[in-house]
């Protein structure tokens, strides 16, 4: 287990090293620069900007020096978005915002979806699957947007009468303020989930060892969330990994409509805005976040199917 | 290892029991999401919850008003700034030399700010010395003197080319700036001087006319040298950030909010009128819609594209002037749109009328020349501006469209291309975003229509756009400026030979001789004449540039807010309105 996870950390070490370098070769081919506007500043005052933050320098002596910077924990500073202000800080204040509005909406949406997922096999071909079914395909192919679009203009001050909700996120104010989000964040993810876990608990409701139970008398619940679900659970872990990852860093257009103070518009702003050190930032931390929750998927598969051995199917 | 699996199980159904539970009634999935909240952050919720009981009790007769501008600011500091929402910020927060301040009616006029008095001196070798003498007990926020040394260093800041500041040049009629800015002279140099702490001293190469609106820009503003060296995120801080305008800032919620509360300091501390302004940053035209209409905010200056009409047919949103001009760029040095006669024929079938009522929706005016409506001409604010006085180059009469479409078309046959025959396929570039596309294609359809050209179009990522436009690597591009002073000169300099923003790549000795020459003199009246010539030069002769529309400002402002004034360089005030 040891060598297992010294393997996976060195592993991590040199997949972050190559994104790093490849996003800032990318970054860098791509036209443009963060000085850019409307109205273009002197070809002097350009000058002295890409002095004072090194970007004068050849882009591999540019990619030396962040790489040195990094190690010793400095991201640098943001160029446009918040000038001057460190990357690492605006990360730190903006992340944990998205994290939670996004752990919220995984927590629903898994404590909804397995269930819903459970029931719909249980009662198939009945109307409840049929219910389900309908309200899954829905929330999958609804994006994101439109489902916080809609309740914008429903619940949260488009319609004065439904107004239930505050339109412009404010934490101090208390749970109002994230229903709505972490709604909208956590539909897709919870229709997805359903759906898997209906067609996995199907798989194994036909297997040998569910009949044992039956046999044996258990009753539904005990052999639907004891013997079904635990296998019925891998894909669903596979699925939820990565997904963490993405939304505990913050959905950009549910934070754009939300109002939400949180990381997102910073992986989509920076690349618009060229701003070079925050689009290094967020990628390498979304980068780091993704690994790790791939090795924490790996030990959930452990957990739930012990049969899995983690040293073999790691190589 | 079993018993781990044990308490995994055991957990899983539980969840799953809660879950259900939550499901079925409504008043237990609210205890589930506060405790999970809870759960995440015992100490935050306490905090939050004490702030919010403190927030409730504070708000009781206090007036506080919610704006919103825009998203968070890119830079409040004062020099750094070259956005509108961060200007206004910074108009609250500090005060220049100059200050605007409201006519009665709504409309911003100068007004003496941090200095009192001054007096101007035409010296022998045509410069021009204005003694600035500083108002009595001035004061930065944090109770410390304002004096004319303050001022004396933000100038020479903002000129220091190692400050990098994009407005940097709005100072560039001071003497000495030329050589500072390049970095060959020193910035102490710059004829910015503190006689003593109450009088400032600043010579210019030339009598500006516009000198005393540069003295009221938000770059020229003092700030503090010993919260600014050293410190790169002192804007950042409520501690650092210290101002000497009417307003403080109290707190800046990174992407939420600013707020800034009265400044006990100013010396106009008595007739203020919000408690605290909140400028709540936002994102997203729909809630700021959404957030005005259910009363979280009283003033929102961006709509959703699709709801102005609306907006605009019932009367809620007020449309304001705006010095800014929204135009089709030719690239003068390509092939084809190096002939005037073609770049002409295609400015004068743009049906300006149907893109204005139809497209933008906006209640923009169509457009007849580059430089817009409410530009001042020689005899400033009080006289007829500059557009009245220039004219128009082309009818925008709706009857007159066809007569316009008839000269295009003889005007490209003349060219070698009657009815559009031969003409190559010519790209039109705009960057990625509706309104623009919707122009593009109103555009695309009108030089089709009425000239026969194919004409296809192609959208770039706003960088890139502005790369290619600024290389010249485009044939036709969408454009658009807006004044940074109230002076035909912010307009018409940009198209001299080698401009860092002359997109067009135009190049005409006979209209660099005009600038040139309006920049020579000190007569108002001269002045004034050489900048027509220019303009005459520029769309009336060589049609470099297809103006659509002079844009004007929309906003939407709370029934029950009196007293707020605004400048048609987009600057609004807050700071003398009330509730009633």
């Amino acid at each position: 287990m040891a060598k297992y996870f010294a393997k996976r950390i060195g592993m991590a070490i040199v997949t972050i090293f190559l994104v790093t370098c490849l996003t800032f070769l990318l970054m860098n081919a791509v036209p443009g620069s963060p000085w850019l506007s409307e109205k273009t500043p002197s070809e002097a005052t350009i000058a002295a900007l890409n002095a004072k933050y090194g970007l004068d320098k050849p882009v591999i002596v540019q990619l030396g020096m962040y790489l040195k910077n990094l190690l010793r924990g400095d991201f640098g500073v943001s160029l446009k978005m918040q000038r001057n202000r460190e990357v690492l800080s605006i990360i730190l204040e903006m992340f944990p915002v998205s994290a939670k509005v996004g752990a919220i909406a995984l927590v629903w949406a898994v404590l909804v979806g397995v269930p819903l997922g459970c029931l719909a096999a249980f009662k198939r071909g009945k109307l409840t699957d049929s219910i389900l079914r309908v309200i899954c395909t829905l929330g999958i192919s609804t994006p994101s947007f439109v489902v916080a679009s809609i309740l914008l203009v429903t619940l949260a001050g488009g319609i004065a009468s439904l107004k239930i909700f505050p339109t412009i996120f404010d934490a101090s104010a208390g749970w109002r303020s994230y229903v709505l989000p972490c709604f909208a964040l956590g539909f897709y993810p919870m229709c997805y989930t359903a759906r898997q876990t209906r067609s996995a608990m199907l798989d194994s409701l036909n297997q040998e060892y569910i009949k044992t139970a039956r046999a044996k008398g258990l009753k539904n619940g005990k052999i639907i969330f004891k013997h079904a679900l635990r296998n019925a659970l891998i894909p669903v872990i596979t699925y939820l990994g990565p997904q963490v990852a993405f939304t505990l860093c913050g959905g950009f257009v549910v934070e754009s409509v939300f109002s939400i103070p949180g990381l997102g518009r910073y992986f989509v702003q920076s690349i618009q805005n060229r701003d070079y050190p925050v689009i290094m930032g967020t990628t390498i931390f979304l980068a780091s976040f993704i690994i790790l929750m791939n090795v924490v998927v790996d030990l959930l598969y452990k957990l739930a199917d012990p049969r899995i051995n983690l040293t073999k199917g790691g190589e | 290892m079993r018993k781990m699996k044990k308490i995994t199980s055991l957990a899983l159904v539980s969840a799953m029991a809660v879950s259900m539970a939550a499901c079925g009634s409504s008043d237990s999935a609210e205890t589930t999401a506060a405790t999970t909240a809870a759960a995440a952050d015992t100490e935050a919720a306490e905090t939050t919850a004490a702030e919010s009981a403190e927030a409730a009790e504070t708000t009781d007769g206090e007036y506080n008003l919610a704006v919103c501008l825009a998203s968070e600011p890119q830079t409040i500091d004062p020099a750094l700034n070259s956005a509108v929402d961060g200007a206004i910020m910074v108009n609250h927060m500090f005060e220049g030399l100059i200050k605007w301040a409201d006519d009665g009616e709504g409309n911003a006029i100068s007004a003496p700010g941090q200095a009192e008095s001054w007096e101007k001196t035409v010296n022998d070798d045509g410069t021009v010395t204005y003694v600035f003498t500083l108002r009595d007990g001035i004061k930065w926020s944090d109770g410390q003197p304002v004096t004319a040394g303050d001022f004396e260093y933000s100038w020479k800041r903002l000129a220091n080319p190692e400050t990098a500041a994009d407005y940097c040049y709005m100072i560039d009629m001071v003497k000495g700036y030329a050589e500072v800015s390049t970095g060959a002279a020193d910035p102490d140099t710059l004829a910015v001087t503190a006689l003593d702490d109450k009088t400032l001293e600043i010579v210019l190469t030339y009598d500006c006319p516009y000198f005393l609106e540069i003295a009221a820009f938000p770059a020229t503003f003092p700030v503090r040298q010993d919260m600014v060296e050293g410190n790169d995120e002192w804007t950042y801080d409520v501690n650092t950030y210290i101002g000497n305008g009417p307003y403080k800032m109290s707190e800046w919620s990174h992407n939420a909010y600013i707020d800034v509360v009265k400044n006990e300091n100013y010396y106009d501390y008595e007739n203020l009128g919000p408690d605290r302004i909140r400028f709540t940053l936002l994102d997203d035209a729909n809630a700021m819609l959404a957030a005005f209409n259910s009363g979280e905010l009283d003033f929102i200056e961006n709509f959703p594209t699709d709801e102005m009409a609306n907006y605009l047919a019932s009367g809620e949103i007020t449309i304001a002037d705006y010095l800014g001009t929204y135009y089709v760029c030719f690239n003068t040095e390509d092939e084809v749109f190096s002939d005037p006669r073609i770049r002409k024929a295609f400015s004068l079938v743009i049906d300006r009328n149907y893109i204005v009522e139809n497209v933008s929706q906006a209640g923009e005016v169509p457009a007849t020349a580059y430089v817009p409506s409410g530009v001042n001409d020689a005899e400033g604010a009080s006289g007829d501006d500059f557009r009245t006085v220039g004219g128009e180059y082309y009818s925008v009469a709706k009857e007159d469209y066809e007569a316009n479409c008839e000269e295009a078309r003889a005007l490209l046959a003349e060219a070698g291309y009657p009815n559009g025959e031969g003409f190559p396929t010519v790209e039109y570039t705009y960057n990625t975003d509706d309104k623009h596309k919707a122009i593009a294609e109103a555009l695309q359809s009108m030089w089709q229509e009425e000239l026969g050209v194919t004409v296809t179009l192609s959208n770039q990522d706003w960088n890139v756009f502005l790369e290619s436009r600024k290389q010249g690597d485009y044939q036709i591009a969408r454009n658009g400026w807006i004044a940074d002073y109230n002076d035909p000169c912010s307009f018409l300099d940009m198209w001299y030979t080698d401009g860092g923003n002359n997109d067009a790549q135009y190049s005409n000795p006979e209209y660099d001789a005009q600038i040139d020459a309006a920049k020579a003199t000190s007569d108002p009246a001269e002045r004034m004449a050489a900048f027509h010539k220019a303009e005459d030069i520029l769309i009336g002769q060589d049609s470099v540039l297809a103006p659509i529309y002079f844009y004007t400002q929309p906003y939407m402002l709370a029934d029950d807010i009196d007293g707020m004034y605004y400048t048609p360089l987009g600057y609004f005030f807050f700071g003398y309105t009330s509730r009633n």
